[in-house]
């Protein structure tokens, strides 16, 4: 087990490493050591002030998004969920666009993509609470009413959007890591995440046998749904909120993980967290250089490569 | 409830559940010592898992009072209940995959510290309980490719990992073949021989005559009757309790009620 999860932060380093060393300017050994070394050269600004703070924003969105989506599969015991089944990325992307639509950009973009996601949430939440237990299905079911709203008034922004504006929707709405910046506090508020969320991991997984026998066997199962909802929700908005709604990642990264660690979530959730991260830069780094200097959004190449790879691994086992 | 030396594990006063409008029990009394085995008997739905999920706690009575070792189950908080009582429910459903040794291993939680991690010591408990089901050749086959009888020998498993001395079990013999009826109904009189007590829904009168020192019999609209096994579970109440006649038959010391 332990060796597996070495395995995926093998893995991590690489797709990291991959992400500092490819790109229009290639860069040699010699230039290399130079940028060990502190030297401040062309090379050195591409690589430290481009390359790494981008392929660390994409790995804090993939492991966050990973993260949270291995949370909600638990937490509603369904493995067709994702971070954004209770519509969270539907109110960053209204935030994002009425921005966007107003000639944002920066840091007010993505404060009210941020703020879409709150208000979608604190929706959700408020119109399931109910009689003050949010039962399963009417969660679910507010989260996609919810979600399909935010769905219409993206249609609607974007019709009555300028054409000029249409390109940085679409960008956002896929998915886009071009307008990272500094990727520490997402790099920390990932640490943060993992660190509220893992204690509580076993309590998680004693979840997937069903709310009523978690209850008996010890878990305060009220309190840890507000805890884990709260968390996976708050992740899945900052995700969302640096690089837009990147889709698939959430989805099937706790499934490929499932597979290699099974459903324990004190090893799922740090694995998802290495395999969402490396993922995500991997597909980032495709991304700005398959037609370079052109870029793809990186949410549409986490699908096209995503899609066959799950695909192909339900055909060959068929325990998903 | 013979026994009024030792604490009561479980003691109930006063207590009414309701069903939306419907009555389940109303003003129940109950005191469960070690040693005591009370089967509950009724029709389908007169309230029999309502009941059992309200002594384990995990739905707040209408009005009275359980007191689970002495206490109510909010001033035991969650963990410090689940070392106290254990809890069978009726539905097995399982999303995700998962071992059988590690869903066994789930009964350790209560005993467990938040960091800690299962030691060799909680392995030993969860095979020996596989084997005391006979499932200590799946421990590694994935729960969902379980029959429903070896899933629910599981969940039995899972129960004594837990080692509470209150265990409440609904229908602990649903799916199970004879053999492994029997099988299990006297692992659970071990456990109560041990020092525990057993609270179990069963449909079968004879297996609860057999098996149970106690009997509550739920008729159905709020009336109940609790007493002692060999004095409840006779002919005339169980007739009136089905709601069809029953004959009593006797052969080499076993009992077995049929329906007329």
């Amino acid at each position: 087990m332990t060796k597996r999860l070495l395995g995926l932060l093998i893995l991590a380093l690489a797709s990291l490493g991959a992400a500092l060393s490819v790109g229009s300017l290639e860069i040699s050994l010699a230039e290399w050591t130079e940028i060990l070394r502190g030297k401040e050269t062309l090379a050195s600004d591409i690589v430290l002030k481009l390359r790494l703070p981008r392929a660390f924003s994409g790995f804090a969105c993939g492991a966050l998004l990973a993260v949270s989506g291995a949370l909600m599969q638990a937490l509603l015991r369904n493995p067709l969920a994702d971070p954004y089944i209770l519509g969270v990325s539907g109110g960053a992307s209204v935030g994002a666009l009425c921005a966007i639509l107003l000639g944002l950009g920066g840091l007010l973009l993505d404060a009210f993509a941020f703020g879409g996601a709150l208000a979608a949430l604190l929706l959700v939440f408020g119109l399931a609470r109910g009689d003050g237990s949010w039962t399963q299905t009417r969660l679910l079911l507010t989260g996609v009413m919810v979600a399909a709203g935010c769905g219409a008034l993206v249609m609607l922004l974007m019709s009555v959007a300028p054409d000029a504006r249409l390109r940085g929707m679409l960008f956002w709405l896929m998915g886009d890591l071009a307008q990272t910046m500094n990727p520490w506090p997402i790099l920390g508020l990932l640490g943060l995440l993992l660190l509220a969320i893992l204690p509580f991991a076993r309590e998680i997984t004693l979840l997937g046998h069903g709310m009523e026998s978690a209850q008996a066997l010890g878990v305060d199962v009220r309190r840890l749904r507000r805890i884990v909802y709260f968390l996976a929700a708050l992740a899945t908005a900052i995700a969302v909120t640096s690089a837009g709604a990147i889709g698939f990642i959430g989805l099937v990264v706790p499934h490929l993980t499932r597979r290699a660690t099974g459903n324990d979530q004190r090893m799922l959730l740090p694995a998802a967290a290495l395999l969402g991260g490396a993922l995500l830069v991997a597909a980032d780094t495709l991304a700005r250089t398959l037609i370079a200097p052109e870029q793809l959004p990186v949410g549409v190449l986490t699908a096209l490569l995503g899609v066959p790879a799950f695909l192909f691994l339900l055909s060959r086992r068929n325990t998903p | 409830m013979t026994n009024c030396r030792a604490a009561p594990l479980l003691s109930v006063h006063r207590l009414t559940l309701r069903i939306g409008a419907r009555l389940v029990c109303r003003d129940l009394e109950m005191r469960l010592f070690p040693g005591d085995s009370l089967v509950i008997l009724g029709r389908n739905g007169a309230g029999k898992s309502t009941l059992l999920a309200a002594l384990a706690g995990l739905r707040a009575p209408e009005e009275g009072e359980i007191l689970l070792a002495g206490k109510r189950y909010a001033e035991h908080g969650a963990r410090a209940a689940a070392r106290q009582r254990s809890w069978l429910g009726q539905r097995r459903d399982d999303p995700f995959a998962a071992r059988v040794l590690e869903t066994a291993l789930t009964g350790r939680h209560p005993h467990l510290g938040r960091w800690q991690w299962e030691n060799a010591a909680d392995v030993a408990k969860a095979r020996a309980a596989l084997a005391e089901v006979g499932l200590a050749e799946m421990t590694e086959r994935d729960v969902r490719t379980l029959s429903g009888g070896e899933r629910q020998r599981l969940a039995i498993a899972t129960l004594l990992v837990q080692d509470a001395p209150l265990m409440l079990a609904d229908e602990p013999l649903a799916h199970l073949d004879m053999n492994h009826q029997i099988a299990a109904l006297t692992l659970f009189a071990g456990r109560v021989q041990r020092g525990a007590a057993l609270v179990s829904i069963l449909h079968d009168p004879g297996l609860a005559a057999r098996y149970h020192t106690h009997a509550l019999l739920m008729y159905g609209d709020g009336e109940s009757e609790i007493g002692a096994a060999e004095d409840l579970l006779i002919p005339e109440k169980l007739s009136r309790l089905y709601g069809h006649p029953l004959l009593k038959i006797t052969a080499d010391g076993r009992t077995a009620f049929v329906p007329a």
